[in-house]
Formats: structure tokens, sequence, C-alpha cells
């Protein structure tokens, strides 16, 4: 017994592999599914760039806005900047910089250079709104609905269509776009 | 016409592999009395099939160099303006086409196979060939039914697609035929092992037999391996040459898998010791090559590599292998109880060592094999995705394989069945002495004390140190012996002895090179404008500009740099470059290197910074650089291109050619 145990053992655990690796061939190994998407934005308290003021989601209630989490020290969102630029042209868009463990001199500086796209900049100075919203990488950017769930998440400097395709489907159903219409 | 002759030239092969071995391994297993006729019209069969494989083969080079884009390969994986060599390359830059260099060089194998193993036992020789024939149909019939390379594309398209960019590299073209050369190798031991017990009968000569043919494969294998390596190093940009993706780990398995193999071939050719243990082998190291074709093809792990993505043929590979490996498994399960384990020997001996170096090499196997597969499992049992990073193998790594370089500088001191500990720990007390020196003599130097600069570094100056001296006294015993000329005294000790002391020093040199390089290197991310010079340790590094550079295919971005060392006069030019393809529109970098025996200086073209800004003439255009130091990294290639070496070395030896077939052919069969 134990030596057909012994021998049999190779067999078995090969016949247990091939079974896992046949299961894996259902995925699709490329799919990176948003842990966030479709929840709500998680809070958080943390100073602006501008002034003494803080800045919490709570403060949004009711609008749709984005928040696009940047640093000074990252050479991709130097190329997402003129993107960004063109997007706060638009007066329907509220665009939320979060400075992602930058510091806030140099964070200063660098919207100096690069000019300045947000109504406001909140300060993540030690990373941890990042860590709340899953951010992969800089740049990142969140589209979060009047609910205030998140409903778009972008990782990487944005494309060119952005606002058309995730922002502009969720304001027809603002209080205010409503309110407008009536 | 070419593509439809070379479909034919497929099908024979098709049915003349899928005939002769069905009969040949039928009418051996009947005990029929034309063993030798049978063997020898399978060896005619391999060779035939052989013959006709490389016909299609080079009728699929023909379409690709005719840009012949009525061929749905062509058209999907070449250019009219890929320049030949990689419109050559290009012929397996695919999934199909790849199919077909795995299945050529599986023929080829079995080829020479058929003409070399005359000597063999006419029923082993049969056996042997009947598999190997029998693999083959299984490709054959894969490759024709569900991934043929010369499917038609009517009408015919105007401008192929392009081959994909990363590829078209010169160590592209000859990476896959050197990896699949060494992977399809071990299908020559696993048909021994099969074939071994499908007789119910393991000795020394079985092992002997398989020796050359698992040295060759390991040899190729280790080149395919290094030349894979270079290519991540020199392409993808970011200075690594090793990056424990899935697919790296593919070729990695077999790889470690073989390495035990070769040695454990070894205590079972002269010590008849270790039998099953290395029947077992064998079939795990083919299967690791066939698990390795697999998960390159099927897209089930997310890799650099995955180029075929395609469940449905991945399926299909998948069934092959349960088959073959299953197949081969159940056999050793029911049979190998009768070999019995062979000879007995004390735990100081060369057998148990070569057995710990078993242990090592399996449980390092053991850990890449977790590592790579966690996350499918992972994802299997609960649904969630994560994955496995370089951190993992690099702390289950260097453990496991550092204790098996210390006991490589031991082994060539040990002796067979039993040996005194006391004269091999002399032995070794000059070797520790000079490890010692160069390691304190380095951090004292250099800095940067690490435990791993340490071990690392010390291992690999004991193992150099004491295989030499090993060498050396041995010539030296020869000598008072006969006191023959040294040519002479070298040719007695002989080819495998020689290739072992190659093979070691090689990886002396290379564990040299790892430790060093994750020590010592430097690397930093700089912004350059033209004209500006950064330094880094003793080089300094003047950004000249960038300029735009047409290539056969591509736009380049074309940087140049200048290069002097210290204070020194001399400036060398470095040019790397960013090259956007013209076809797919796929940039990729292309790092330049200034190659020395102590170091390399690595320099990669990053993006521009704020390209939109029109004030900055293109003349003042700065850039993101990338600049490493990487010490001694050229030793990790040396030392593998030492270590391939030293295999190729052991074919010559004399013992591999003097096989009687009489010894084999005396037992019969139960």
């Amino acid at each position: 017994m134990t030596r057909w145990l012994r021998l049999g053992l190779p067999l078995l655990i090969f016949l247990l592999l091939a079974a896992v690796l046949a299961r894996g061939l259902q995925f699709d190994p490329r799919k990176l599914p948003s842990v966030r998407q479709g929840r709500p934005a998680p809070s958080f308290d943390v100073p602006t760039l501008a002034s003494a003021q803080h800045f919490s989601p709570q403060s949004m209630q009711g609008k749709v806005w984005v928040i696009n989490v940047f640093a000074s020290w990252c050479t991709a969102c130097v190329v997402e900047h003129p993107r960004l630029l063109e997007l706060a042209r638009n007066p329907q868009v509220t665009l939320i910089g979060l400075a992602y463990k930058d510091q806030p001199e140099a964070t200063a500086q660098w919207l100096k250079d690069h000019g300045d796209p947000y109504r406001l900049v909140a300060l993540d100075l030690d990373g941890r709104v990042g860590i709340d919203y899953g951010v992969y990488g800089v740049p990142e950017t969140y589209v979060v609905d009047a609910q205030g769930v998140i409903a778009y998440r972008h990782v990487g400097p944005i494309d060119a269509g952005f606002f058309e395709q995730h922002i502009a489907p969720l304001l027809g159903s603002t209080p205010a776009a409503r309110a407008e219409r009536s | 016409m070419i593509p439809e002759l070379a479909q034919l030239a497929l099908a024979l092969a098709l049915a003349l592999a899928l005939v002769t071995s069905g009969y040949g391994l039928w009418r051996i297993h009947r005990r029929a009395h034309t063993a030798e006729a049978l063997s020898r019209s399978l060896a005619g069969s391999s060779v035939l099939v052989f013959g006709l494989v490389l016909a299609a083969f080079a009728a699929l080079v023909t379409s690709f160099v005719r840009s012949d884009f009525s061929v749905l390969n062509v058209a999907e994986n070449s250019n009219r303006l890929l320049p030949l060599p990689y419109k050559i390359a290009a012929s397996w830059g695919s999934h199909e086409g790849s199919l077909l260099l795995w299945t050529l060089m599986l023929a080829g194998w079995t080829a020479a196979v058929g003409v070399l193993s005359g000597r063999l036992a006419a029923g082993f020789r049969a056996r042997v060939l009947g598999i190997l024939l029998l693999l083959q149909t299984a490709f054959l019939a894969f490759m024709l039914g569900s991934s043929n390379p010369f499917n038609r594309l009517l009408p015919a398209a105007v401008e192929g697609r392009d081959l994909n960019p990363l590829l078209q590299d010169p160590i592209m073209v000859s990476h896959p035929p050197l990896l699949y050369m060494g992977y399809v190798g071990f299908a020559v031991s696993f048909a021994f092992a099969v074939a071994a017990l499908l007789e119910g009968r393991l000795d020394p000569t079985w092992a002997r037999w398989s020796r050359p043919w698992a040295n060759a494969a390991w040899s190729f294998l280790t080149v395919g391996i290094l030349l894979g390596s270079w290519w991540a190093y020199t392409v993808l940009g970011w200075g690594g040459w090793w990056f424990w993706d899935p697919v790296e780990n593919a070729s990695l398995l077999p790889w470690l898998a073989g390495t035990a193999l070769i040695h454990s071939l070894a205590v079972t050719d002269k010590r008849d010791a270790l039998k099953s243990w290395t029947v077992l082998l064998a079939m795990i190291t083919f299967a690791l090559s066939l698990l390795g074709t697999f998960l390159v093809r099927s897209g089930v792990l997310t890799s650099v590599h995955a180029f075929a993505a395609d469940p449905k043929r991945g399926i299909l590979i998948l069934a092959l292998l349960v088959v073959v490996i299953g197949f081969s498994f159940a056999l050793y399960a029911a049979r190998t109880h009768r070999v019995g384990l062979g000879g007995a020997f004390s735990w100081r001996s060369r057998e148990s060592m070569l057995l710990v170096n078993n242990v090592l090499m399996v449980a390092a196997l053991s850990a890449v094999l977790l590592g790579t597969l966690y996350p499918l499992i992972i994802e299997v049992l609960t649904g969630n995705k994560m994955s496995v990073g370089p951190p993992y193998f690099d702390a289950v790594f260097a453990p496991l394989l550092l204790p098996a370089v210390w006991l490589m500088a031991i082994a060539p001191y040990s002796q067979w069945k039993s040996m005194p500990l006391a004269s091999a720990g002399k032995a070794l007390l000059g070797p520790l002495l000079a490890a010692l020196l160069v390691t304190s003599t380095t951090i004292w130097q250099f800095g940067k004390p690490s435990l791993l600069l340490v071990l690392g570094l010390a291992a690999a100056v004991t193992l150099a140190y004491a295989t030499l001296a090993q060498a050396r006294e041995q010539l030296a015993k020869l000598g008072r012996a006969g006191a023959a000329p040294l040519m002479v005294r070298i040719r007695q000790l002989g080819f495998s002895y020689w290739g072992m002391v190659v093979a070691h020093l090689g990886i002396a040199v290379f564990v040299t090179g790892v430790t060093l390089v994750k020590t010592y290197e430097i690397e930093r991310d700089l912004v350059m404008a033209p004209g500006q010079t950064e330094t880094l340790g003793e080089w300094r590094l003047t950004f000249v500009g960038v300029d735009t550079v047409p290539g056969p295919n591509y736009q380049a971005g074309h940087g140049v740099f200048e290069l002097t060392r210290g204070s020194g006069k001399t400036i060398t030019l470095i040019e790397p470059e960013k090259r956007r393809f013209l076809a797919s529109g796929q940039v990729i970098t292309q790092a330049a290197i200034e190659a020395g025996f102590l170091g390399d200086v690595y320099v990669s073209l990053g993006e521009p910074i704020n390209e939109g800004n029109r004030s900055v003439g293109p003349a003042q255009q700065a850039w993101s650089v990338r600049m490493y130091l990487k010490p001694f990294i050229n030793w990790i290639w040396w030392g593998c291109v030492l270590m391939a070496g030293g295999g190729v070395l052991t074919l010559f030896d004399r013992r591999y050619r003097k096989l009687r077939p009489s010894a084999a052919s005396a037992a019969p069969a139960q």
C-alpha cells in the first residue's frame, strides 16, 4: 500500500496540477477589475495646498466630481497634464487634484511650471488616502457620481474622450441638472 | 503552391510517424523476432519524417522570405519592410510557426537518435524510436488539426501586420531555436526512460546511453535561457536580466530538473544506484518542458511572452500533456518496483553528495513551480486575483541554491561508495582561505557587506579554487605514475571530467556575476537637457541630443551621449534609441551598453520632458534618461557559456562511444 502511494504520488500530483490548469484556462488573465468601482468613495479629511482649509469628499455631496491622483515626481503625469488642462476648461467638470506622497512646495512649483487645472489640491502626504482608494500607480483618475459612488476608475494617463465617455453620462442625473431642465 | 506542398509533407510525416511508431511498438511488445530489422526500419522512418518536416519548415521560411501574404501566418507576422534576417525569424515568431519549429527539433533529435543509436540493443532502440515517433505523431496531429501555419488568407493581404517589434532583435533570432533544442532534447532522455520501463529492465547501460543526450539538451537549454535573459537586458530597457516572469520560470524549471537529471544519471551510470529516482527525473524534466510549452501558448498566466493566448488550443496542449505524462507516471507507478533501488552507499560518499544536489535542485524547482502557479491556484480556489513577485523568488531561491554551490566545491574530492572526511576537509583549507581573502578585500574596498555578498562571493571563490586545485592534483598524480606529457595526461582524465570542471567553473563565474551585480549596481533616473553632464560613480555622461533617424521599418529617436571615465580624455559615444515601428505603432527601447570586463554602463532613453511646451526648441528638448552601472554583469553571460561549454565537452568522452550492445541484449526482458 505504502509502495503504491509512494510510486503513485507523482501521478496524483500531476493530475491535480492538470485539473487546476484546465480550470485556469477559463479565466481571462488580462482582466484587472477595480476594487473600488461601484462602491462609495472612501472618505478622508486632509489639508489642501492653497490654504489652511481641509478637504473631505463629504463637501462634494450631490455633485459629480473627478479626483486625479498626481505627483510632481511622476513623469507620466507630465504626459497627462495637457488633457487635464483641457478637461478643466469645461465648466461642468469639478476636478480635484490629489497630490500623492509629495512635498507641498514641490507640488506648488510643479503646478506653477505646468499650469494648474484643479479646483483645489488635496495633499495626501503619507499616501494614506491612496491606500484607501487602492491607487496602483500615479496618475490615476476616479469619477465620483452624485450619490458619492465611484463610477469609474482609470489607471494611467486619461484619454482624449474622457469627458464624453465617463463624465457626461453621469451629469444627467444630478439634482442641479434636473433643476436646470425643469 | 508551396504552402500546399508543405501541408502535404506534414500530412505524410504524420501518417508515416503514426504507422511506423504504432506498428513498431506493437511488434516489439508482442516480442516479434524481428527486433533488429524493426529497429533499422524505425531509424529509417525517423530520418524520413525529419526530411519531410524539414521540407515543410523550409517552405514556411520561403513564404516569409517572399512575403507571400496569401498565407495567413505570413500576413499576421511579417511585413515587406522587415529586414531579411527578421523575415526568417518571423517564421517562428507566432504560435503556429514556433510549433512547427518545435516539431522540427523533435524530428531532428529523433533522426539523430536513429542514426547514432546503431550500437544500442535492437529491441531497446526500436522502443526508444517508437516512443519518439509517437510523440511526433501527437505534435504533428495537433499542428495540422488546430494550428496549421500554412492556412491561406484569401484574398491575400496587401501588406503584413509586421513581426512583434520586441522580437526584432539579433538575439531573438537565435533564442527560440536554441531554447527549443533544449526543451525538446529532453524528449530523448524521456524516451530512454520510458523504453527502459517498458522493457522492465533498468541497468547502468541505460543511464550511460542517456547521458550524452541529456548533457546535449541541457547545454542547449542553458544557452537558450542565457540568450533570453541577455535579450531582456538589452531590449526591455530597465536594466534587469531576470524578472521571474512565468515564462522565464517555465524555461528555468526544466533546466533545474535537467541539472538534477544529468547528475543523477552519473550515479546510475557509475554505481547502478538511485535508479527509480533517475527514471522519475527524466520524466519530470520532459513533463516540465511540455508544461513550459503549455504555459507560453495557453495564456493561462499573464506574461510578456503570452503571444498566442488561445484557451481552445490550451486545452488541446493540456490534453496532450495529460496523456503523455499521465501515461508515463502511471507506467512508473506500475513498473518501478520491479527495478529495485540499486546499490547502497554511505552518507559520506559521492553518491550521497549528488543526492543532496538532487534534493536541493528539486526543492528549488518546487519553490519556483509553486510561485509560478500560485496565482492560478488561488484564483481557482477563491476567485481572487493576486501575483507573486520577485521578492518571493529572491527569498527562496538563493538559500536553496547557495548550499548547492558550496557542495559543488567539495564534490570533486569526494569518492564513490565511502570516503574519509578528513582528506576533503584538508583539501578545502586553501580554497576557504582564498575565499576569506577575496571576500574581505571586496568588502573593505567597496563596502555594502551583506549576507548574500559574503556567502555568494565566498562560495564562488571556494568553488573555482577547489575545482582547479583538484584538477591540478589529478594531473600531478598521473604525472607521478607515468610522467607522460601534459597533453596526454589531460586526455587521460577524459572529456567528461574536463566538462565537469568547466561547467563548475561556469557556475562560479555566474555566481560571482550575480552576487556583484545585485550588491553593487547603481541606477539613476535623470532628466537631462542637451549639454548637461551627470556623474555616476567614476563615469561622466554628457547629453548631446536626440535626433530622428529612419530605420528599415521604424523611426528612431536616436539619442547621443558622450561617456568619459574619471578624468580621462577618451570619449565613447553612447547611442540608445527609442524606436517607433511603422506597421504597429509600438515603441520599444533599445538600450545602449558600454560593456566591459568589470561591468557595463547601461543608458536607456525615456520620454521627452514637457513635449507640448512650444517655447523650447528641439535643440533644447530635455529627456528623461536612465543610467545604470552594472558591475560584473558580463560574468553572468560568460558563466552560462562556460556551463554550456562544459556540457558540450562531455559529449566527446570516449566512454559514450564505446557502447557495447552485448551487455544489454544478453539479459531477457523479464
